[in-house]
């Protein structure tokens, strides 16, 4: 393509000033989202590290390089950050912050200022949260549960108020994309021929501002007992130890919508870029996002069949969670019928997406035995549900994070990486991923549970396996990011539009300039108007008469 | 039979309860249901990346333009939403067989603390870590905890509950298993540094092994060996190490014999009167540094378990 815009125009990083003071007292929500990105793969690193130090202590039986009180704290430590601090910001705060408006058409999101607010609020909680570590450290899981939180050494309180403090964030960002979508579409981009990105991030943003405040509730009623030893939770001091399980899982439960929604927003971005087709069902997958959103507030119950609530209220969580797997399952089909007579290039944003096909598939289906009372009985809190969990949240959210990074990277830093060891380094990603979780639902179909230190003898080779696949994996990150670092430094300049897509990013330069577009985006073609003879608008503004067919 | 069942419903640890049959059917159905599903999804993905991916030097060639297809969306919407209603209904149907306890079962105490497991038979015989009983008699569990949430799980009985302190709850089952089996029992709930530690085994026993167990206690030789025994089966383990390194409780390492501080500052001889009386009554003396956080194990741990206990700390140099 000879669109490339590099030359012409100056890109946000040179309009917007220059130094350290320039990121600092930012308004521009792709400077803000970069920030976001840069502190989320910090993160990303730090549980991945602790990932792999959990998974190197369970390769043998017995005590291996830690003790059971700091194999406690590091399970605890990757959860905590892996949750809250990576992936419910990673892809909302991150790439959401970036390219949300840009899809949109518009200069920016609806209050700057509240996001720059948004993203001090998400540092000074992870910063409160990680010195829970240096002082003395938290063992009670990321879950919290009551009365083991209540009266366990170490600093919960510090942990949980770092928590307190990021949910804020998490309502702030939602809060702002929500205003952000009413109120600054471009003229022409209608309800119905919004990006799908944006329709899972609004599913998002909504739960998010109904659920979190729930968290943070319950989080200051746990830290209230804690230090005044008022009796909420502990039935030594009067209170309900099942009752904060209530109210952890009607906020954790939606939150892994959070999680999920914006995986699946990418998702509908990608497939239909790399196929050069028409979405499948547009209306299906929008809707189905916000269907999840509501749902998803209905179904806490699960986590909590073996817990001792009434059994007629299991069976009602057990009916709504699979009312709830039905859209889940309805956007699967359609992403498989948008390939459909595609023209389909495999490039690296592809080849993570049709991971997460498959990877996404694998921990929805899993869901089906967790979902039925019976069998639940037998998988809950043994290796199945980790494996479970980290197939949909891993396998589906973070390589759709990766996918989108990827796929957006060359309109973010304006330069390609380099496409053979991003294949390469996908392809480990996967094949580790599948090698160290696969093995977890056996381990757990046998009776392994999880969070455990150690373990008996007939678990032991499946353990080793499973390790050996979290080398795979890391190795995989480990390449990843040696490219992605080089392609800042040396990668080829990056044309405005180097996939050939439809949506409005692809419109401006790469890098975009401060104010995004030069001129007005022209959103006469609709998002997946591929193969569509097109209105021109002005000549020159796009090239070919048909969509999508060049690359 | 048994290649068969263990093709149908793979993985699963043995079936020795009358509950594992019909759960083991609905995991098996679930599991070559998700198998056909997960082909049905992805065959067509893999036909379409393979069949319509641009080969190189080829040219795009413009797409048609299918945006929907109400039939197959209803059907792919339809179909999937029956096959859910099937496994919930199955699903909740044995989920209530496991929640009510048939009348003429016997009942257990069972109390869950940091870390092990009690049992209380109605007979008032008592046994730690170690739960006794007879072959094909039906079993109901009343369950409570005395500290945090613990999780009860015998996986070959495909059972599990939660203890939650201040409150019981109950599990029941009949064991299939010939006299002479064991079963694991597994803490499935986070409870702290012994969590892992937190292992019992249920033994089903003909009613005469049992009735002489519970008259004579079991016979154990006083050696260093069958002191050692004694220590992981009372899960002694979990707080107390024997290569010195720090856990809830102190090391047993090189400590027989010598005098040791006390928080209340003084000191004492661990000999056999200091390990018997720490063992019924551990709040008495407590060690320096270390919390009074050990239950009493009185009537848990036999005459003749402390004093083969007394040979193995003797031989722990």
């Amino acid at each position: 393509m000879a669109d490339n815009n590099q030359g012409q125009h100056k890109s946000f990083y040179e309009e917007g000033g220059k130094g350290i003071m320039s990121w600092v007292y930012t308004l521009d929500h792709k400077r803000i989202g970069l920030m976001y990105l840069v502190s989320v793969l910090l993160m990303f690193a730090v549980g991945g590290i602790l990932a792999l130090l959990i998974r190197l202590e369970l390769f043998r039986q017995g005590p291996t390089i830690l003790t059971a009180h700091q194999y406690n704290q590091v399970f605890t430590l990757h959860g905590a950050i892996m949750v809250f601090m990576f992936i419910i910001p990673a892809i909302p705060a991150s790439l959401g912050n970036f390219v949300l408006p840009l899809l949109l058409g518009t200069k920016d999101v609806a209050f700057p200022r509240i996001n720059i607010f948004s993203y001090y609020i998400y540092v000074i909680g992870a910063i409160i949260a990680i010195a829970s570590i240096i002082f003395g450290g938290v063992d009670t899981g990321w879950t919290f549960y009551t009365p083991y939180s209540t009266g366990s050494g170490g600093k919960v309180i510090w942990m949980v108020f770092g928590v307190f403090v990021l949910g804020f964030s998490s309502i702030l960002t939602g809060l702002n994309f929500i205003a952000t979508i009413h109120k600054l579409r471009a003229p022409g981009i209608t309800w119905s021929r919004m990006p799908l990105f944006c329709w899972g991030i609004y599913a998002t943003s909504l739960i998010q501002v109904l659920a979190t405040p729930v968290l943070a509730i319950t989080l200051l009623m746990l830290i209230i007992e804690r230090a005044w030893g008022i009796g909420i939770f502990d039935p030594a001091k009067g209170g309900d130890a099942v009752l904060f399980q209530h109210f952890f899982w009607f906020y954790s439960h939606p939150a892994v919508y959070i999680m999920i929604l914006p995986g699946m927003a990418i998702i509908s971005e990608i497939i239909p870029t790399f196929s050069k087709k028409a979405i499948f069902g547009y209306k299906a997958i929008g809707m189905s996002s916000v269907a999840i959103a509501i749902i998803g507030f209905l179904v806490w119950g699960h986590h909590m069949f073996v817990s001792g609530q009434s059994q007629f209220a299991s069976m009602v969580f057990s009916f709504l969670t699979y009312l709830v797997a039905i859209p889940s399952g309805i956007k699967v089909f359609n992403w498989t019928a948008t390939m459909y007579k595609g023209t389909i290039s495999l490039d690296t944003p592809m080849l993570y997406a049709l991971s997460f096909l498959f990877l996404f598939t694998i921990g929805g289906l899993t869901g089906i035995p967790l979902a039925a009372l019976s069998v639940d009985v037998h998988l809950t809190d043994t290796y199945f549900v980790v494996a479970h969990f980290h197939y949909v949240m891993m396998g589906g959210t973070v390589i759709a994070f990766y996918g989108g990074l990827h796929y957006w990277w060359p309109k973010m830093t304006g330069r390609m990486y380099n496409e053979t060891l991003a294949r390469l380094a996908c392809a480990l990603v996967f094949i580790g991923f599948n090698v160290t979780f696969l093995t977890q639902f056996i381990l757990g179909s046998k009776g392994m549970p999880r969070r455990y230190y150690d373990y008996l003898p007939q678990y032991q080779t499946l353990h080793q396996v499973s390790t050996v696949g979290s080398w795979i994996l890391g190795l995989g990150f480990l390449i990843m990011v040696s490219y992605l670092l080089a392609s800042l430094k040396n990668g080829a300049l990056a044309p405005a539009n180097p996939w050939g897509g439809l949506t409005l990013e692809w419109q401006t330069s790469s890098p975009p300039p401060l104010h995004n577009f030069e001129k007005q985006p022209n959103t006469k073609i609709g998002p997946y108007d591929y193969g569509v003879p097109v209105p021109p608008k002005k000549p020159g503004t796009l090239e070919g008469a048909v969509h999508g067919t060049s690359s | 039979m048994n290649i068969l069942l263990q093709w149908w419903s793979p993985f699963l640890p043995p079936a020795a309860s009358t509950a594992s049959s019909s759960v083991d059917n609905l995991y098996g159905f679930i599991f070559w249901l998700t198998m056909i599903l997960f082909v049905l999804v992805m065959g067509p993905a893999a036909w379409f990346i393979y069949k319509y991916r641009l080969k190189p030097g080829e040219e795009a060639k413009p797409t048609p333009r299918i945006t929907h297809h109400l039939g197959l969306e209803l059907t792919w919407s339809i179909i999937p939403s029956i096959l859910c209603l099937v496994i919930a209904v199955w699903g909740f149907w044995d989920f209530m067989v496991l929640g009510v306890a048939p009348a003429d079962a016997e009942d257990i105490y069972v109390t869950g603390y940091k870390w092990g497991w009690r049992f209380e038979h109605k007979d008032g015989f008592r046994e730690l870590n170690t739960l006794h009983i007879p072959e094909g008699k039906t079993i109901k569990l009343v369950m409570t905890s005395e500290d945090v949430i613990h999780s009860f799980f015998i996986p070959d009985f495909r059972v599990k509950h939660d203890l939650p302190p201040g409150r019981y709850t109950s599990i029941w089952f009949t064991p299939t298993s010939k006299a002479g089996s064991e079963h694991q029992v597994l803490c499935t709930e986070y409870c702290g540094d012994g969590h892992s530690g937190m292992l019992a085994k249920v033994f089903v026993w003909t009613p005469e092994q049992i009735r002489k167990l519970k008259e004579d206690g079991p016979p154990i030789p006083k050696t260093a060996d069958e002191g050692k025994k004694v220590y992981l089966q009372k899960n002694c383990n979990t707080c107390h190490s024997v290569d010195g390194s720090k856990l809830t409780g102190p090391s047993f390492k090189g400590l027989w014999g010598t005098q040791q501080p006390l928080t209340d500052g003084t000191s004492a001889l661990i000999d056999e009167n200091f390990v018997r009386e720490s063992i019924l009554n551990p709040q008495a003396k407590v060690a320096k540094d270390f919390a009074p956080l050990m239950p009493s194990y009185q009537g848990l741990v036999a005459k003749s378990e402390m004093e083969a206990l007394f040979e193995y700390l003797k031989s722990i140099k």
